[in-house]
C-alpha cells in the first residue's frame, strides 16, 4: 500500500466518520481491546527507507517485517537497543513501535538502553485528516517543537497511522554471558536485583521465575568476565541462554502456560514481591512482575496503585478484558487530556477506536 | 536572530489587581511588581531579549504554586515559568503583561533512593547538586549540560538538556521518569510514574523538552546511574577538518559508542589554547576528543579499539590522558571554548544546529564558504558524535554591517542544517530566539498540530505564550544566538 492509498483510504473514512481499524502483522492482536471498523491493513507499507550504520539511524516503513529490520541491523553488527517482542514471528516495525513493548533488555542499568520510546527520533503519520505529519527526524539531538514522535510509541494506533519511523541503533555488545543463580527468597531476589542495578557492571537482563534467577551480562569481554565472575552461579551456554530470553521475550516460557489471565504489572524495581494470589515472573530487575492469577481486576489495580504502579491486563478473554478494562483506568485531569489529544490527532474519533480506553 | 521584543509599557491597573490577588494568600515579599524588583527576571540567558514582567511571583509551597496558576487562569494573566534562569534561548523571557512564575525556592533534594537508584528533586535544584548528592553512594544523574553548575533540573526538563555524555547517556528525557506539576488551571498532574513506565500516552516525553508551555513541574524523579569506575580521553590530531568528521564515522562504524566525542576545528584550537592552556596540537586542522568510561578493563579495551580507528583514519597524532588531571585538563579546553572565542573577538553569534554525521564534512565546507562570502570568522565547536554544531561567527556589533551579514550568515547555516536533514536546534530550545526558523524546519500542519497540542493542555493558552511555536503569519526571519560585547550572561559558566 502506497501513503496515498493510506491517505484515501483514511480521508474516505474521516468523511463518512467510519471507523478504521489499523493492524499490522497482527501478532500483538491479543494486546489492547478489540476493535471494530474495517481492517486498514499496513504490512504492504513496506521497505527500509535509509539506514547508514554509522548514523546510528534507521528509518523504515511501518510493514517492514521486524524481522528484516533486525536482519539488516545484523548484518552491520547493530540491533534495535529495545528487544521488542516479536510473538509469534509476523510483528511489522510500526506495530512494534505503536505497542511500545519492550523486553528483556529494559533492564539495564547502566544507562544506555531503554523502552521503545527512548530510541524514537522522528517518524511520519497520517492523522485523521488524512494529512501527512512529519515529527522529529533522523538526528540524535533535536529540541525543535514538541517530542510528538516519542508519544507515538505505545500510543496503539489511535493517534494516527504510522507511515515511517527512525528509530536510534546501537552496536551489538561484543560479548554475552548469562549467569544463573539459585535464590529462594523472593523479597531477597529483589534486593539483589537492585543491588545489582547499583553495580556499575553491564547487565542487560535479569528475570526471575520461581527459584531460578538468569542474569545477562553484555559489553566488552573483560568486563563481562570480570563481573560474571563477581555475580557467582553458574554460566550458561550460548544456546541455552538465547532460549531463555527470547522465551521472555516472546512469552513462550512455560509460566505464560496455563489458562488464568496474564497481568503485567509495572512497579518500582524495589517494590516488594506483590502479596496476590497467583504465579509471579519477575523481570526489569524488578520493574516488571508478570501475574497469572484470577484475582479480582480491582485487587490487582489497587495494590499496583499502592506502590506506585499500573497494571495491565495483558492477556485474557474479551469478556474478561470487558469487564475489567485492559489498562489502568487514568485519573480526571490526564484522561482529560488524553481526550484532548485524540481530537488534535484523531478528530472524527476513527483510528483504532476503543482499543487502549472504551471513549477513545 | 530574530528582533527583539519591544518592551512593552505596564498596564498598572492590571497589575494592581493581579498583585492584590496573589497577595490575598502569599506574604507580600514572595509577589514583587516594583521595576526595581522585577528588573533582574528581565531576561534569561540569552540577554538580547529583555522584558520586564508585570509582576513575579516566589511561591514556595505547591499550594501557593496551585493558587497562582488558578488565579491567572481566572483573570486571564499569562504566567510564564522560570527557573535558574540560564537558557540560551529566551524561553524564560517574561510578559509585560504577565506573571514571571520562579520556581527558584523549589530547591530541596527530597529523597535519594540508593537501592532503586532514583532522586526526587524539586525543580529548583541545580543540575550538578543531583549528582553532588548521590556521588557517596557511587550514582549520578547522567545528562550533563555544560551549564551543570548553575541549570536547574526544572529547566532541563523544559528545554529537555544533553550534554557532553548524551550520545552513550541520553538526554533529560532518557533519564526522568516522572515529572508531577500543575495544570494552568491549578489541578495536580503526574507525567510518568516511579515504575518504567505509565498508563496511557507517553505525556512524560511530551512534557520533557515543552519548554513551559503546557504545565508547571513541582517536582522530578530522576534515574541515577552507577558511577563508571574509570575514564580516560583520547586526544586526536587530523591535517583535515573532513578527515576528522570521517574518523568519527570510523569509530561508531566500529560499534564504539565514546562516552564523549568532541570536536574542534584550528581557529577554535588557536583560542581556546591561548586562553587555557589544555596543551592541543597547535598544528592540526581539527582535533576529537575521544572518551571512554566503564569498568578498567572495559577502558582499557575500548581505548585501545579507539586508537587503532583513529589511526587507521589518518589521526597524526593521539594522547590519552594517563591520570584525571590530565582528563580534565583536556575537557577544560573544550569547556571554555566560548568564553576563549569571546575573548578574540567584540562579539561572537552561537548557533545550535545538528545535522546527520554524515553531512560533517558538507556542512563544514558550506561555513568556509560562508566565512568568505561575508568576510567573516567562523570558529567551530561541536558535539561530533551527535552531530550537534555550535558554529561562532565572530563580528563586532557596532558595526551595524557585521551585524547584518553574520545574521545572513547564521540564517544560510541554519537553512543548510534543514536542508541536510538537520534540525535548527539541538539543545539549546527554539524559546523566542529560533521561534521564526520553526516555520522552515515544519509544514503549516506540523505547526498546527503543535498549536493544537498545546492546546490539549492549556485551552486558553496561557502558559509561556509565544514561544516555541509560531503563529503563522510570524514566519518571517531567521537567526542563532547572539553573544553581547563577547559577554555571556553567567560568563563563569562554561558553555559547549
Amino acid at each position: 500500500m502506497s501513503t496515498e492509498q493510506i491517505v484515501d483510504a483514511v480521508k474516505q473514512a474521516a468523511g463518512a466518520q467510519r471507523a478504521l481499524h489499523i493492524t499490522g502483522g497482527g501478532s500483538k492482536a491479543f494486546y489492547g481491546h478489540a476493535v471494530q471498523g474495517e481492517v486498514l491493513e499496513t504490512r504492504s507499507h513496506q521497505g527500509i527507507a535509509g539506514y547508514e550504520p554509522t548514523e546510528l539511524v534507521i528509518t523504515a516503513k511501518c510493514g517492514t517485517p521486524l524481522a528484516k529490520v533486525e536482519k539488516a541491523l545484523a548484518e552491520n553488527g547493530q540491533m534495535l537497543p529495545f528487544e521488542p517482542p516479536h510473538f509469534g514471528g509476523a510483528a511489522t516495525f510500526g506495530g512494534a513501535v505503536a505497542a511500545g513493548l519492550s523486553g528483556p533488555r529494559r533492564a539495564a542499568s547502566n544507562g544506555y538502553y531503554g523502552a521503545v520510546r527512548d530510541f524514537v527520533l522522528g517518524c511520519k503519520i497520517v492523522d485523521g485528516r488524512g494529512d501527512v505529519l512529519s515529527f522529529g527526524g533522523q538526528v540524535m539531538k533535536n529540541v525543535a517543537g514538541y517530542d510528538v514522535s516519542r508519544m507515538m510509541a505505545g500510543s496503539m494506533g489511535t493517534l494516527g497511522v504510522l507511515l515511517e519511523v527512525s528509530l536510534k541503533v546501537l552496536p551489538t555488545p561484543v560479548a554475552s554471558r548469562t549467569v544463573m543463580l539459585g535464590l529462594r527468597d523472593p523479597a531477597d531476589v529483589i534486593r539483589r536485583f537492585n543491588e545489582w542495578g547499583g553495580k556499575p557492571w553491564p547487565i542487560t537482563a535479569m528475570a526471575c521465575c520461581d527459584d531460578e534467577i538468569a542474569v545477562r551480562l553484555e559489553g566488552a569481554e573483560a568486563a563481562v568476565a570480570s563481573a560474571a565472575k563477581k555475580l557467582g552461579g553458574e554460566l550458561t551456554g550460548e544456546a541455552e541462554a538465547a532460549q531463555c530470553w527470547l522465551g521472555l521475550r516472546d512469552q513462550t516460557h512455560v509460566f505464560f502456560n496455563g489458562p488464568e489471565p496474564l497481568w503485567r504489572v509495572s512497579v518500582p524495581s524495589t517494590t516488594a514481591p506483590l502479596d496476590l494470589p497467583g504465579r509471579q515472573l519477575v523481570e526489569w530487575g524488578g520493574a516488571l512482575r508478570w501475574l497469572k492469577s484470577d484475582a479480582p481486576a480491582d485487587s490487582i489495580r489497587a495494590v499496583a496503585r499502592q506502590v506506585g504502579g499500573h497494571a495491565t491486563l495483558f492477556r485474557a478473554d474479551g469478556a474478561t478484558k470487558r469487564a475489567a478494562g485492559v489498562f489502568t483506568p487514568l485519573d480526571p485531569v490526564l484522561a482529560r487530556i488524553h481526550k484532548n489529544l485524540k481530537a488534535t490527532f484523531d478528530p472524527h474519533g476513527i483510528f483504532n477506536r476503543g482499543r487502549m480506553y472504551p471513549d477513545f | 536572530m530574530n528582533a527583539p521584543v519591544t518592551n512593552s509599557l505596564i498596564d498598572v491597573l492590571r497589575q494592581t489587581r493581579v498583585v492584590a490577588a496573589l497577595r490575598a494568600f502569599m506574604p507580600e515579599a514572595q509577589v514583587l511588581f516594583d521595576a526595581e524588583d522585577t528588573r533582574p527576571y528581565e531576561c534569561d540567558g540569552l540577554s538580547a531579549y529583555r522584558q520586564v514582567p508585570m509582576v513575579v511571583a516566589l511561591p514556595n509551597t505547591e499550594a501557593q504554586v496551585a493558587r497562582i496558576l488558578k488565579t491567572c487562569h481566572e483573570l486571564d494573566v499569562p504566567v510564564v515559568p522560570r527557573g535558574a534562569g540560564t537558557g540560551l534561548s529566551g524561553g524564560a523571557l517574561p510578559m509585560g503583561d504577565g506573571v514571571l512564575l520562579s520556581l527558584a525556592k523549589f530547591n530541596k533534594i527530597l529523597s535519594v533512593d540508593a537501592l532503586a537508584r532514583t532522586a526526587r528533586v524539586q525543580p529548583g535544584v541545580r543540575n550538578a547538586a543531583i549528582s553532588e548528592a548521590a556521588a557517596h553512594l557511587g550514582l549520578y544523574y547522567a545528562p550533563d549540560p555544560s551549564s551543570q553548575i548553575a541549570c536547574s533540573i526544572g529547566g532541563n526538563v523544559a528545554e529537555n538538556s544533553g550534554g557532553v555524555h548524551c550520545l552513550k547517556y541520553g538526554l533529560t528525557v532518557n533519564n526522568v521518569l516522572r515529572v508531577r506539576g500543575y495544570t494552568i488551571e491549578g489541578e495536580s498532574v503526574e507525567f510518568g510514574s516511579e515504575a518504567l513506565d505509565a498508563p496511557g500516552y507517553d505525556l512524560l516525553s511530551v512534557i520533557i523538552g515543552s519548554e513551559g508551555m503546557l504545565a508547571v513541574t513541582t517536582e522530578v524523579t530522576v534515574k541515577l546511574v552507577p558511577k563508571p569506575e574509570k575514564a580516560q580521553v583520547i586526544l586526536a590530531s587530523f591535517d583535515s577538518v573532513a578527515k576528522a568528521g570521517n574518523a568519527v564515522a570510523d569509530v561508531i562504524g566500529a560499534g564504539i559508542i565514546p562516552a564523549g566525542l568532541e570536536m574542534m576545528d584550528k581557529p577554535a584550537t588557536a583560542a581556546v589554547e591561548q586562553y587555557v592552556h589544555a596543551g592541543y596540537d597547535l598544528n592540526a586542522e581539527a582535533i576529537l576528543l575521544c572518551e571512554s568510561d566503564g569498568t578498567p578493563e572495559e577502558v582499557e579495551e575500548e581505548i585501545g579499539r579507539m586508537k587503532a580507528v583513529l589511526s587507521k583514519s589518518g589521526a597524526t597524532r593521539l594522547t590519552v590522558s594517563q591520570n584525571e588531571a590530565e582528563r580534565l585538563n583536556a575537557w577544560a579546553g573544550r569547556k571554555a571554548a566560548f568564553p576563549a572565542v569571546g575573548r578574540i573577538s567584540p562579539d561572537y553569534y552561537c548557533m545550535d544546529g545538528t545535522i546527520p554525521r554524515k553531512a560533517l564534512g558538507t556542512i563544514l565546507t558550506f561555513i568556509a564558504m560562508m566565512e568568505k562570502k561575508y568576510g567573516l570568522r567562523c570558529p567551530n565547536v561541536f558535539h561530533a558524535g551527535d552531530g550537534n554544531l555550535h558554529p561562532l561567527i565572530l563580528f563586532d556589533a557596532n558595526d551595524p554591517d557585521e551585524m547584518h551579514r553574520t545574521e545572513e550568515f547564521a540564517n544560510e547555516v541554519l537553512l543548510k542544517c534543514i536542508e541536510l536533514g538537520g534540525t535548527v536546534t539541538g539543545e539549546h530550545g527554539v524559546g523566542i530566539e529560533k521561534i521564526n526558523q520553526m516555520c522552515v524546519q515544519f509544514g503549516a500542519q506540523e505547526l498546527a498540530a503543535f498549536r493544537s497540542l498545546k492546546t490539549a493542555f492549556d485551552a486558553k493558552g496561557l502558559l509561556n505564550p509565544a514561544k516555541n511555536i509560531p503563529t503563522l503569519h510570524r514566519c518571517a526571519e531567521y537567526g542563532g544566538m547572539h553573544i553581547k560585547g563577547g559577554n555571556l550572561p553567567h560568563p563563569e559558566l562554561p558553555r559547549f
